[in-house]
C-alpha cells in the first residue's frame, strides 16, 4: 500500500515537472536571411519584414496556415455584401494594444485609410484597389465597422489576413501592436528581439494567456552554411526553409530534426521566347511559337528524374500554374505531363521536323539547337538545365546551358528579349489566382514568354485574358474556380510555361521546440508561434 | 635541379599525362548521367563516386584537369604576348609611350576584375557550344590579364634601353624594330618566361573563381572551377572526403608550378 502511494506520488511529481518543462517562458531563436526593410506593417514587401509582421501584427481575420481556411481573430464575425464591394466586421471587446491603448473600430478605420492612401505606396493596399474611387470606412459603433470599396474586390475577406491593425490614438504609432509579440530591440545588421505582448488577447483552451514564449530572437544571417552550423550547435531552434542537400545531411544524422511538409506553392518552370521583335532567328521564333514544339519539349523532359535526382525526392512533378498544395484552386482533373520521348518525337515529326543521324532538323533543314539561360549560383536550376539538356539530346535537340548573373539575366529576358529559353521559378505566397493577374494577362509585364502585348496575339491568350478578368470580377467562388480551372487547362494544352517541379517545404526544428507543426504556407515553422513552447532543458542550457 | 623541383616536374607531367589519357582511364565520359546513382560514394565503377546528378567524378576530374591545364597556359601565352607588346615596346620606346603604357596598365589593374569578367561574359552570345565557351572564358582571361606582366616588362625594357650593349648597337647604326627584336627582346626572355609561368596558376584560379560563381565553362564540360563548386555547403570533410580531390589536385598543381620556377625566374 505504502509502495503504491509512493509510486503515485512520484507519478504526480513527474507529471508536474513534465508539465512545467513544456510550458511557458524561454526564448526562441532563429534567423532572418536579410535585414527587415521596414517595421511599418503596411509597407512590408520583403521576407524578413513579413516574418516580423506575422509575429507582431494583429489582424481581423487569419488564414489558418494548416487548413487554409479563414478564421476570426480580432473580428468575431464579418459579412461580405453580395456585390463583393462591402465588408462589415464585428470586433472583439476588451482588446488592447501592447502599450495598453484600447482597440476599437476607429483603429480599423484609421488603418484602412492609411493603407489605401496612394501616397503611402503600400503593396498591401494595392491588393484592395479594384477600381477608381475612394474607399469609404464607416464606424458603426465601438465594435462595428464597415468598409466599402468602389468596385468588387475578389476574396475580400481573405485579403485582411495581410492587414495588421494600427492604433489611431497610441503615441507609439507602429510600436503599439495587437499581435502575440512586440519589437523590443533592433540592432541593424545584427538582429531583432521580440518580446511577449503582455496585453495579447488570446488565451489557450485552459484559459492561460498566450503566447507561451517570453521572447523571440531573430538573428540576421544571410549565409545558410553558418545558419546550419549554428542550428547544429544548438544556438538556433529552427530553420524556416532549408535546401534539399542540408535537409538530407541533417536527416542522416538527426532525423527527428527535419520536416518535409510536402509540395509547396513554389514552382520551377521553363519557357521559350515568343516575343515578335526579339533578336532571334525567324526560324527559331517559328519553333518557339509552335504549340506542337513546346508540347514535344515538355513531353521529352523527365520530371520524375528532376524531382528524384536534383531535389533528392523532395519535389514533385509540377502539373501547372497551381500547385496541388493549393487545395481549393488546383485543377484536380490535370496531371503532370508524362515523360514520353517517343511521343515527343512523333509530335515533332507531325510538325515537319526530321531526326537525321541523331540530330533533329526542321522542315527547312535547320538544326534544332537553342540555349537555356538561368541565374548563376542557383545550383538546382543549373542541374535541372543539365538534365533537360540530356533529355532533349535523346530526341536530337541540342541545348546549350548558359548561366548568367541575375541582373544580366533579367535585362535579357525582360528588357532586351535577347534569349531563347529560360528556367526560373515562382515563389508563390498568395493562394488566390488574382495574385497571378500580372503573369497571365497578355498585356502584363510579367507575361514572360511575350509580355506587354497591345492586343492578344493568339486566340488562346485572348481566352486566358477573358477568363482571368472573369474570375477577378466574379463574387461567386464556384464561378471563379470554373474560370481558373479552364485557364489551367489552356496552359496545359499550350505550354507557354513548361512547368517542371513543385519543391517541397523543408524545415528544421530543434527537439527543444514543442508544438511545432510545419506547413507549406509562409511562415512554415512558426505560423503558430503563440502556441510554441521550449523545453526547460533547452532554456537551462543557454 | 633541386629534388623539390624534380618532384614538382614529375607531378605536373603525371597530372598532364593522366588528363590526356582521360578517354582511356575514364571511358564513362564526363557528361553521361548515371541517374540511378546520384551522389554515390566511390566504387569499382566510379572511383571517386558520382556528382549530384550522377556523373562520374573521376572522369570529370580528369577531363576538367585537361581543360584547365591546356587552356590556362594558352591564356598565359596570350597575356604574356600582349604584355610584351604593350610593356616591352613602351619600355623600349620610352618618353610619352612609357607614360601611356603606365596609364593603361594602371587603368587595367584598377578595374574590378571579377565584375569586368562577369560583365564581358554576360555580353557574349548565348548560343555557343560548351567547347567554345571554354575557349571564350580563357580568351577573356588572357585578353584582360596582361596588365601586371606589362608593368614588369616595361620596367625591364626601360633598363635595357639604357644598357651599354643597346647604346653600342645604336651607335653602330641599329634602330627601330631590328634593334628591338635582335637585342632587346632576347634579353627580355627570362622575364617573359617567368611572367608566363607565374600567369598559369593565376588563370587557373581565375577560371576556378568564375566557375564557383557558375560563370565559367558551360555545362556539361567540366573544369576545376565547376568541380570546386561541389564543395559549396560541404560542412563535414569526414563524411565525403573524396569530394575534396579536385581541391587537393588544384593545390598540388599550384604548388608544383611554384616549385618548377627557379629562384632566378621568380626574382626576375
Amino acid at each position: 500500500m505504502i509502495r503504491r502511494r509512493i509510486f503515485l506520488l512520484l507519478l504526480i511529481c513527474f507529471a508536474l515537472v513534465a508539465g512545467a518543462a513544456a510550458q511557458g517562458g524561454g526564448e526562441l531563436r532563429f534567423c532572418l536571411r536579410s535585414e527587415p526593410k521596414t517595421f511599418d506593417p503596411l509597407l512590408v514587401d520583403d521576407d524578413a519584414s513579413l516574418s516580423i509582421r506575422y509575429l507582431t501584427g494583429g489582424v481581423l481575420v487569419r488564414v489558418n496556415r494548416q487548413t487554409q481556411a479563414l478564421e476570426p481573430e480580432l473580428a468575431e464575425s464579418w459579412k461580405v455584401s453580395k456585390d463583393g464591394r462591402q465588408i462589415t466586421f464585428k470586433l472583439r471587446r476588451g482588446v488592447a494594444f501592447s502599450d495598453g491603448t484600447p482597440f476599437s473600430a476607429e483603429d480599423v478605420a484609421y488603418t484602412m485609410q492609411r493603407v489605401m492612401d496612394p501616397a503611402l505606396h503600400s503593396s498591401t493596399g494595392d491588393a484592395f484597389r479594384s477600381g477608381n474611387g475612394a474607399v469609404e470606412t464607416k464606424v458603426l459603433g465601438p465594435t462595428q465597422v464597415s468598409i466599402t470599396f468602389p468596385a468588387p474586390v475578389v476574396e475580400l475577406d481573405r485579403l485582411f489576413d495581410q492587414v495588421a491593425i494600427l492604433s489611431a490614438h497610441s503615441p507609439n504609432k507602429e510600436g503599439a501592436v495587437l499581435g502575440p509579440f512586440m519589437v523590443a530591440d533592433h540592432k541593424p545588421g545584427s538582429g531583432v528581439l521580440l518580446k511577449r505582448n503582455p496585453n495579447y488577447w488570446k488565451k489557450d483552451s485552459q484559459g492561460r494567456p498566450l503566447p507561451y514564449l517570453d521572447s523571440i530572437r531573430l538573428d540576421i544571417q544571410p549565409n545558410r552554411d553558418v545558419e546550419m552550423l549554428r542550428f547544429k550547435r544548438g544556438e538556433l531552434d529552427l530553420i524556416n526553409s532549408i535546401d534539399t542537400e542540408y535537409y538530407d545531411r541533417l536527416a542522416a544524422s538527426s532525423p527527428d530534426l527535419v520536416h518535409d511538409a510536402g509540395a509547396s506553392l513554389d514552382s520551377e518552370f521553363m519557357w521559350f521566347n515568343q516575343v515578335a521583335n526579339a533578336p532571334i532567328p525567324e526560324y527559331k521564333r517559328a519553333w518557339f511559337r509552335s504549340t506542337g514544339f513546346r508540347r514535344a519539349v515538355s513531353q521529352a523532359i523527365n520530371r520524375e528524374d528532376l524531382s528524384r535526382v536534383v531535389f533528392n525526392g523532395h519535389a514533385r512533378p509540377a502539373v501547372g500554374p497551381v500547385s496541388p498544395a493549393n487545395k481549393f484552386w488546383f485543377n484536380s482533373r490535370l496531371q503532370a505531363e508524362a515523360y514520353n520521348p517517343a511521343a515527343a518525337l512523333q509530335r515533332l515529326q507531325a510538325d515537319g521536323f526530321k531526326l537525321e543521324n541523331g540530330t533533329l532538323r526542321d522542315k527547312d533543314g535547320n538544326v534544332v539547337e537553342f540555349s537555356i539561360v538561368t541565374n548563376a549560383g542557383n545550383k538546382y536550376r543549373e542541374r535541372m538545365a543539365v538534365l533537360i539538356q540530356e533529355d532533349l539530346g535523346k530526341i536530337g535537340i541540342k541545348v546549350n546551358v548558359v548561366t548568367l548573373d541575375f541582373p544580366s539575366l533579367i535585362e535579357r529576358i525582360a528588357q532586351k528579349f535577347n534569349y531563347e529559353a529560360a528556367i526560373l521559378g515562382f515563389f508563390n505566397v498568395d493562394l488566390d489566382p488574382s495574385g497571378q493577374m500580372n503573369i497571365w494577362l497578355s498585356s502584363a509585364e510579367n507575361h514572360a514568354w511575350n509580355p506587354q502585348q497591345k492586343s492578344p496575339e493568339t486566340a488562346w491568350e485572348a481566352e486566358i485574358d477573358r477568363l482571368m478578368r472573369a474570375q477577378a470580377s466574379a463574387a461567386d467562388p464556384k464561378k471563379r474556380k470554373e474560370s481558373f480551372d479552364r485557364v489551367q487547362e489552356i496552359v496545359a494544352e499550350q505550354a507557354p510555361f513548361i512547368y517542371l517541379i513543385n519543391k517541397n517545404a523543408l524545415s528544421a526544428i530543434s527537439i527543444a521546440v514543442e508544438g511545432a507543426s510545419p506547413v507549406i504556407l509562409h511562415p512554415q515553422t512558426f505560423w503558430n508561434a503563440e502556441r510554441l513552447t521550449l523545453h526547460s532543458t533547452a532554456q537551462a542550457s543557454r | 635541379m633541386s629534388a623539390a623541383r624534380k618532384l614538382a616536374c614529375a607531378v605536373l607531367v603525371a597530372v598532364c599525362v593522366g588528363s590526356l589519357a582521360a578517354d582511356w582511364l575514364a571511358p564513362a565520359g564526363y557528361a553521361k548521367q548515371f541517374r540511378e546513382a546520384p551522389s554515390a560514394p566511390p566504387s569499382r565503377q566510379h572511383l571517386l563516386g558520382t556528382d549530384e546528378i550522377g556523373r562520374d567524378r573521376f572522369a570529370r576530374v580528369l577531363y576538367g584537369t585537361r581543360i584547365s591545364l591546356l587552356l590556362a597556359p594558352a591564356a598565359a601565352l596570350l597575356s604574356t604576348v600582349l604584355a610584351a607588346l604593350v610593356g616591352g615596346l613602351a619600355g623600349y620606346l620610352g618618353g610619352i609611350w612609357i607614360r601611356l603604357a603606365t596609364a593603361l596598365t594602371d587603368l587595367f589593374l584598377s578595374l574590378p576584375w571579377l565584375f569586368l569578367l562577369i560583365t564581358v561574359r554576360a555580353l557574349l552570345p548565348l548560343n555557343v557550344s560548351p567547347l567554345f565557351s571554354v575557349l571564350i572564358t580563357f580568351l577573356i582571361l588572357g585578353v584582360l590579364g596582361w596588365a601586371a606582366s606589362a608593368r614588369v616588362l616595361s620596367t625591364s625594357a626601360c633598363s635595357l634601353r639604357s644598357s651599354d650593349f643597346v647604346l653600342q648597337a645604336r651607335a653602330s647604326g641599329l634602330h627601330g624594330a631590328r634593334l628591338f627584336f635582335v637585342h632587346v627582346l632576347p634579353n627580355l626572355k627570362p622575364v617573359l618566361y617567368a611572367q608566363f609561368w607565374i600567369s598559369i596558376p593565376v588563370f587557373i584560379l581565375s577560371e576556378a573563381n568564375l566557375g564557383i560563381l557558375g560563370l565559367g565553362v558551360a555545362e556539361p564540360m567540366p573544369s576545376w572551377g565547376s568541380l570546386l563548386r561541389e564543395l559549396e555547403g560541404l560542412i563535414s570533410f569526414r563524411d565525403e572526403p573524396w569530394r575534396l580531390v579536385p581541391l587537393f589536385l588544384l593545390i598540388v598543381v599550384m604548388t608544383s608550378f611554384q616549385q618548377v620556377l627557379s629562384k632566378e625566374e621568380v626574382a626576375a
